[in-house]
């Protein structure tokens, strides 16, 4: 079966910079695909080069089995695409701006209340887009790119400069859209976000592809320690140092943190000195993956 | 749908986000209007003031002439006020308030002038001086030797509106399509909107084929709105027999405006440089290109460098068929010079386009 998107050995250079350094994956119809990175990995720039944006250096891209350079008017129709910045029309409101892309694709106007409902928008329909808040905005661009009810949807850092709340809510929208049966194609410089959104997830840096798989897979891959907190004082420094399977035991004053690869037995040993008051325990993450890949910490 | 309801949906879309720019408003349709109406007012009011004159006492030759001007010429240009106070009518004129005093005295008259401002003195005095000349002659009962027959000439000096209303709207026109341009342009790109509609299956002359659209037909109404006021009975501008070839005029100007703010807006990297450069083009353009005064009596070098700018020819066809009444095809050659700038505009501008920043 022909994958939705096929990359292969992809590089771009601008100047001195190799943006994209031999970058290949593929991408199943249905998929929820993260690409994931901090910034300036090259993370935009492979996604501009398959949607169409820009050419590559090298390296062949096919996107539902077209080429998408030069512009190629018959696979437009089928992707929808969301862009970094908020590309709306000014001072139109959020109804005319879905009508108004919405008429680029030959979609009647009548749609845009539809998707509207589809992003949780519909009481802003005539709201100016200049009065949206930073995730009403978002959701509404990511409603333009819906509008014509494309098959593979790529989304640019949907989430990013929105409050917790509004992460939230984007991300419902997202998993919603991905189980009508679109392929969606996300970056992302969130680890959390990638986790809990994306069915594989690639890790980039310095324009090249570290790691690829399903999150879970390549956190479970790690001999990662997980870290048990409770609040300071619950139990003394050196009894905790004393328990099994204990590797590291650190506190700042708020919280007592242990860090193990046998987070059973140290909890089972805390529970019998009954010193589990606030206990948390935290699993590796994406971020120890990048730690682990990078020798660096990660930074959003 | 077709490409035409895409275009149709666009036009909408950018007619909708002009209508709602207060400041587009006011700067492309109010502002201009607001030049006509006081321009207009200040200059279009310019008429000699009748010679004012104050009766002291029974004048009887004056208002004998008076009963005796059938053709009202002296109506026009007498104004005659009649006081008994003969030093409060003296203290008028050396104010200057009253341009002579008069009084008669048997067969005597006697004018009394100041001599501040000689050529209304001057003008009263022979005023005066011809009604007692020809009440002499009516008074010898002879028939007079020479006769005077007086006829008006066609009036080939242009009355202010019907200047101001061509050349003010040609600015107002030129700063709109400028601006209009070089700020879509500047602004489509810095948003991302270019790239979000080179992503889109519309093609790309579509959209700039809507702008276009929306520009010519808000200048349309920016023309139907300086016709309507300058037309009022205040400012009674008289539109000659070619006029509607102001709108052909228009449109041909439109496009070369838009044509040079795409040059700007295409090289421009911010809004703010954009905006700069615009003022730069559009201001000397404006007042070199005789918008904001006629260039017929302007030195030859002055007038040798309003033809550098497209303005300038728009200015031309308009006052020549809106004002001046030439003929419809007096406007073809300014046409044809705004078609070809808007033709090389749009060439540099094409090879100037970029779709984003990077």
């Amino acid at each position: 079966m022909a994958y939705t998107i096929g990359v292969d050995g992809l590089r771009k250079r601008y100047g001195d910079v190799q943006a994209v350094d031999g970058v290949s994956f593929e991408v199943d119809e249905g998929e929820f695909f993260g690409i994931l990175g901090p910034n300036g990995a090259g993370k935009t720039t492979t996604l501009e080069i398959i949607e169409g944006l820009r050419e590559a250096d090298e390296g062949e891209v096919s996107v539902l089995g077209l080429p998408p350079w030069p512009r190629n008017a018959r696979l437009l129709p089928r992707i929808g695409v969301q862009l970094q910045a908020s590309s709306f029309f000014e001072r139109l409101t959020a109804r005319e701006q879905l009508q108004t892309f919405g008429s680029l694709y030959g979609v009647p106007a009548k749609k845009a209340d539809a998707m509207l409902e589809t992003v949780g928008l519909d009481d802003k329909a005539d709201v100016p887009v200049e009065k949206l808040s930073g995730g009403q905005a978002q959701r509404l661009s990511i409603a333009c790119a819906l509008v014509h009810d494309p098959e593979l949807v790529f989304l640019d850092e949907p989430t990013a400069a929105l409050d917790p709340q509004a992460r939230r809510n984007l991300w419902d929208v997202l998993r919603e859209i991905n189980t009508e049966g679109r392929t969606i194609v996300l970056t992302t410089h969130y680890m959390d976000e990638a986790e809990i959104l994306c069915d594989r997830v690639a890790i980039m840096d310095r324009g090249r592809i570290l790691r690829l798989g399903p999150p879970a897979t390549l956190v479970r891959g790690l001999d990662a320690p997980a870290r048990i907190s409770v609040a300071t004082g619950t139990l003394p420094v050196e009894d905790a140092r004393g328990l099994p399977g204990a590797d590291e035991v650190s506190d700042d004053g708020v919280s007592l943190i242990i860090s193990t690869r046998d987070p059973s037995a140290v909890v089972a040993a805390m529970a019998a000195k009954d010193a589990l008051t606030g206990v948390q325990i935290h699993g590796a993450t994406l971020e120890d993956v990048f730690l682990e890949l990078t020798g660096r910490e990660y930074r959003a | 749908m077709s490409t035409f309801d895409s275009f149709k949906s666009l036009s909408r879309a950018m007619f909708l986000g002009f209508r709602r720019d207060k400041g587009a408003l006011f700067f492309t349709v109010l502002f201009p209007l607001m030049f006509l109406v006081i321009f207009g007012g200040i200059f279009g009011k310019q008429t000699t003031s009748k010679v004012n004159v104050i009766a002291v006492g029974p004048v009887p030759v004056l208002e004998q002439a008076l009963a005796h001007d059938s053709g009202g010429g002296l109506g026009k240009t007498l104004k005659l006020t009649r006081k008994t106070d003969r030093s409060a009518a003296l203290k008028k004129v050396e104010k200057g308030d009253a341009d002579a005093a008069v009084e008669q005295r048997g067969n005597q008259l006697t004018v009394h002038y100041s001599a501040a401002d000689q050529v209304k003195a001057g003008t009263a005095r022979g005023l005066l001086d011809s009604i007692v000349q020809s009440a002499n002659q009516a008074a010898s009962g002879k028939a007079p030797t020479y006769n005077m027959a007086s006829q008006a000439v066609e009036d080939d000096s242009l009355k202010a509106i019907q200047f101001f209303t061509p050349s003010l709207l040609g600015w107002a026109l030129a700063s709109a399509g400028v601006f209009g341009a070089s700020q879509t342009l500047v602004t489509w790109r810095t948003k991302g909107i270019l790239r979000r509609l080179r992503l889109s299956p519309a093609p790309i002359s579509t959209v700039f084929g809507a702008r276009v659209a929306v520009s010519i037909g808000v200048a349309l109404v920016q023309l139907a709105l300086f016709l309507a006021v300058a037309q009022l009975p205040f400012f009674g501008l008289k539109l000659q027999n070619a006029w509607w070839m102001a709108v052909p005029m228009v449109v041909s100007g439109v496009l070369a405006f838009l044509s040079i703010g795409m040059v700007i807006g295409a090289w421009a990297k911010t809004q703010e440089t954009a905006q700069a450069v615009t003022q730069l083009v559009v201001l000397p353009m404006a007042f070199l290109g005789g918008s904001f005064f006629p260039l017929d009596a302007a030195p030859g070098w002055l007038k040798a460098i309003s033809y550098i700018f497209p303005l300038r020819y728009l200015n031309e066809g308009m006052l020549n068929v809106m004002g001046r009444g030439l003929g419809p095809t007096s406007a073809l050659p300014q046409i044809g010079v705004l078609l070809g700038v808007a033709v090389v505009g749009a060439v540099v501008a094409t090879r100037l386009f970029r779709w984003d920043d990077a």
